[in-house]
């Protein structure tokens, strides 16, 4: 545990020397949640190329997974007069006291990904997500004029109450409202994971029969879980029965073009150009809109052969 | 008095469940053949529930000598790593599954050195692998969740040999081995001893930190064998999620099974049926189609109820409600 100190001093000290060589650059700091999935990767490799490319000078703190990091790291960013904060918040409260501190250093603070409780919306700047409402809507337009609006589907949640889970499953059941030949027979959770996603599927073939048409996945892994346990129960995934799921991750695309998956909504994870866009007028004090989202496409058999080369996660 | 077997309670639940089960849906207990093989829920419950019970036999010996193992879901995921990492790069089945197996035995060392010899509390000691044994699994991987495109490796979670899956018989032999290892010879009485007992094993002239220690090889080498067979399951090393809260689910079915937290007496048939009886209320939720946000509730329900029902002092208190009423 001895060589955390010195890490930590190291890392000061290099930030130190950054900060003293810098001409004026537009200075960033970038509170990253961790490293935790392949989306984050990608997320954090969007800030830092984006970065690079428009000449900005990110200092990017990585979280570990916690918020006590990330606070550590928000306040080393006061401390070297950062002009303007990016954060993931790794957990939605107990951030008033450190962006109360940015404010009185006269920083703008941006969110992204998740946002945050707190009861003065002014702490921070604006916010930048992924709208997972749009995305379950998506997928439940795309699948209503795929079948005709009708058929049995089963629905994967993800883990119940997280934002994404909650927001695709309210999504998915206002749009499939306006058809009443689409019909959710059952909804379980199967957390996210790849495994989850085979569990429950195995279940409800058990359970069902063949009386499931389309399976709505609230992401991908559960998705390909649920298509290997259609394969071991002797039917075709994507024939047989249709899938459907969000995110988008290169090995679900690469499913769509096999024809294991019928449809992904993708949840872009590149966020450096939409960040850095804005980072411009708040830097000049122009006013920026409070919420944004980023821009987030479709991939079926359509147009997936075409941009599978060109995943980046 | 004749005494009550200590397995009567885990199997009442479990067959409970599957009654309960029945009645709600009557097709739960149907097996019928699909492609030459077995197919249905019972199936089902077995395989799903296979890695928790292997996961468990180890637990069970670790628990015995008064020790625990949070490290278990951890070293799942190492195993599942160093699978993905070493069929990807081309080397043979049987090189990837000893190493993945020694990954466990090297894991479960680590443990044993700090607890036996050491004297670290095992939950600390075991607590330092479980975090930091996930970042060595994610390091493996390089935080990607990494496919494995090998039919044989798929075979050993996913197979079938004469209509039966496999993955549950491989289970069932190291119960069975593990079984002959411990009551045909006089080790399980060791084990049993130092759980019960440590210096007074020692006097008696055991060596009781080498049996501590091998608890917990043995037990890193089951959660190794349990990583293969998650990894295969589902055709992929998945570092960040695979093997979350095993050691929670081990951990209850090995209590469930007549085996006590302070050690000195355990139980290896008590332990797979509590393995049974955690992946049997799983799947009871998704049959009875428990909403997923109120699902851990049951679950709790059961578990308490089984507890209870194992307790000395409720059962002495409801035979003394039930001896009131009879002299009324």
């Amino acid at each position: 545990m001895k060589s955390i100190p010195c890490l930590r001093l190291l890392f000061f000290l290099s930030l130190a020397v950054s900060a003293f060589a810098g001409d004026r650059q537009v200075k960033i700091g970038f509170a990253q949640t961790g490293a935790e999935s392949a989306w984050r990767t990608a997320n954090t490799n969007s800030m830092k190329g984006e970065a690079a490319k428009r000449g900005f000078d990110l200092k990017f703190a990585d979280g570990q997974g916690k918020q006590e990091n990330q606070i550590r790291a928000i306040r080393s960013f006061v401390a070297q007069r950062v002009d303007v904060i990016v954060l993931a918040p790794i957990v939605e409260t107990g951030w008033d006291p450190v962006l109360r501190e940015a404010r009185r250093a006269g920083i703008p603070v941006i969110l992204t990904d998740r946002t945050i409780q707190t009861a003065d919306e002014s702490l921070y700047a604006c916010f930048i997500g992924s709208d997972f409402y749009e995305e379950g809507r998506m997928a439940a337009d795309w699948l209503a004029r795929k079948v005709n609006g009708q058929g049995a589907i089963v629905e994967l949640q993800g883990t119940p109450g997280s934002a994404p889970a909650n927001e695709r499953r309210r999504a998915f059941a206002d749009a499939i409202a306006k058809h009443p030949g689409l019909k959710i027979i059952d909804s379980q959770s199967g957390d996210f994971r790849r495994a989850g996603g085979k569990e429950v599927m195995e279940a409800f073939l058990k359970k069902h029969g063949r009386a499931i048409r389309i399976v709505y996945a609230h992401n991908d892994d559960m998705a390909l879980g649920a298509a290997q346990a259609i394969e071991e129960a002797g039917l075709k995934p994507g024939t047989d029965i249709i899938l459907v799921s969000i995110d988008a991750i290169r090995e679900a695309v690469q499913a769509v073009v096999d024809g294991r998956l019928n449809c992904t909504v993708e949840c872009n994870p590149l966020f450096g150009p939409k960040v850095y866009d804005i980072i411009g007028p708040l830097i000049r004090k122009e006013p920026v809109p409070k919420k944004s989202y980023n821009k987030d496409e479709l991939f079926d058999a359509t147009n997936a052969a075409a941009v599978i080369a060109q995943r980046e996660y | 008095m004749k005494v009550r077997s200590p397995l009567l309670w885990p199997l009442a639940g479990f067959v409970a469940l599957l009654l309960l089960n029945a009645v709600f849906n009557p097709a739960f207990l149907k097996i019928t053949l699909l492609d030459g093989h077995l197919y249905g829920v019972p199936v089902d419950i077995l395989v799903q529930g296979s890695r928790t019970m292997l996961v468990a036999l180890g637990m069970t010996l670790v628990i015995a000598t008064g020790g625990i193992d949070l490290s278990v879901g951890s070293v799942v995921a190492i195993a599942g790593a160093v699978c993905a990492v070493l069929l990807q790069d081309g080397h043979g089945l049987a090189l990837t599954l000893v190493a993945a197996v020694g990954a466990g035995v090297l894991a479960g060392s680590a443990n044993g050195l700090l607890v036996a010899r050491l004297g670290v509390q095992p939950i600390v000691a075991t607590l330092i692998l479980m975090v930091a044994g996930r970042g060595v699994a994610q390091l493996l991987v390089d935080g990607q969740v990494i496919i494995i495109a090998s039919a044989p490796f798929e075979f050993l979670a996913n197979g079938f040999v004469l209509g039966l899956p496999l993955a549950p018989l491989l289970v069932a032999a190291a119960y069975v081995s593990a079984h002959l290892l411990l009551r045909r010879t006089a080790l399980g009485l060791f084990v049993e001893a130092v759980g019960d007992n440590e210096q007074a094993s020692r006097f008696a002239g055991l060596a009781a930190a080498r049996i501590k220690t091998l608890a917990y090889v043995f037990c890193g080498a089951c959660a190794g064998g349990a990583g293969i067979l998650t990894a295969a399951n589902i055709r992929a090393a998945d570092a960040y999620r695979a093997g979350e809260n095993m050691e929670l689910d081990a951990i209850f079915a090995v209590v469930v099974g007549g085996t006590a937290l302070t050690g000195g007496r355990f139980l290896i048939l008590g332990t797979a049926i509590g393995a049974l009886l955690i992946q049997t209320l799983t799947t009871t939720m998704y049959n009875l189609g428990v909403p997923p946000a109120v699902a851990p509730v049951p679950k709790a329900l059961l578990i308490i109820g089984v507890a209870l029902l194992q307790s000395e002092r409720t059962t002495r208190w409801l035979r003394g409600l039930a001896g009131r009423k009879e002299a009324a």
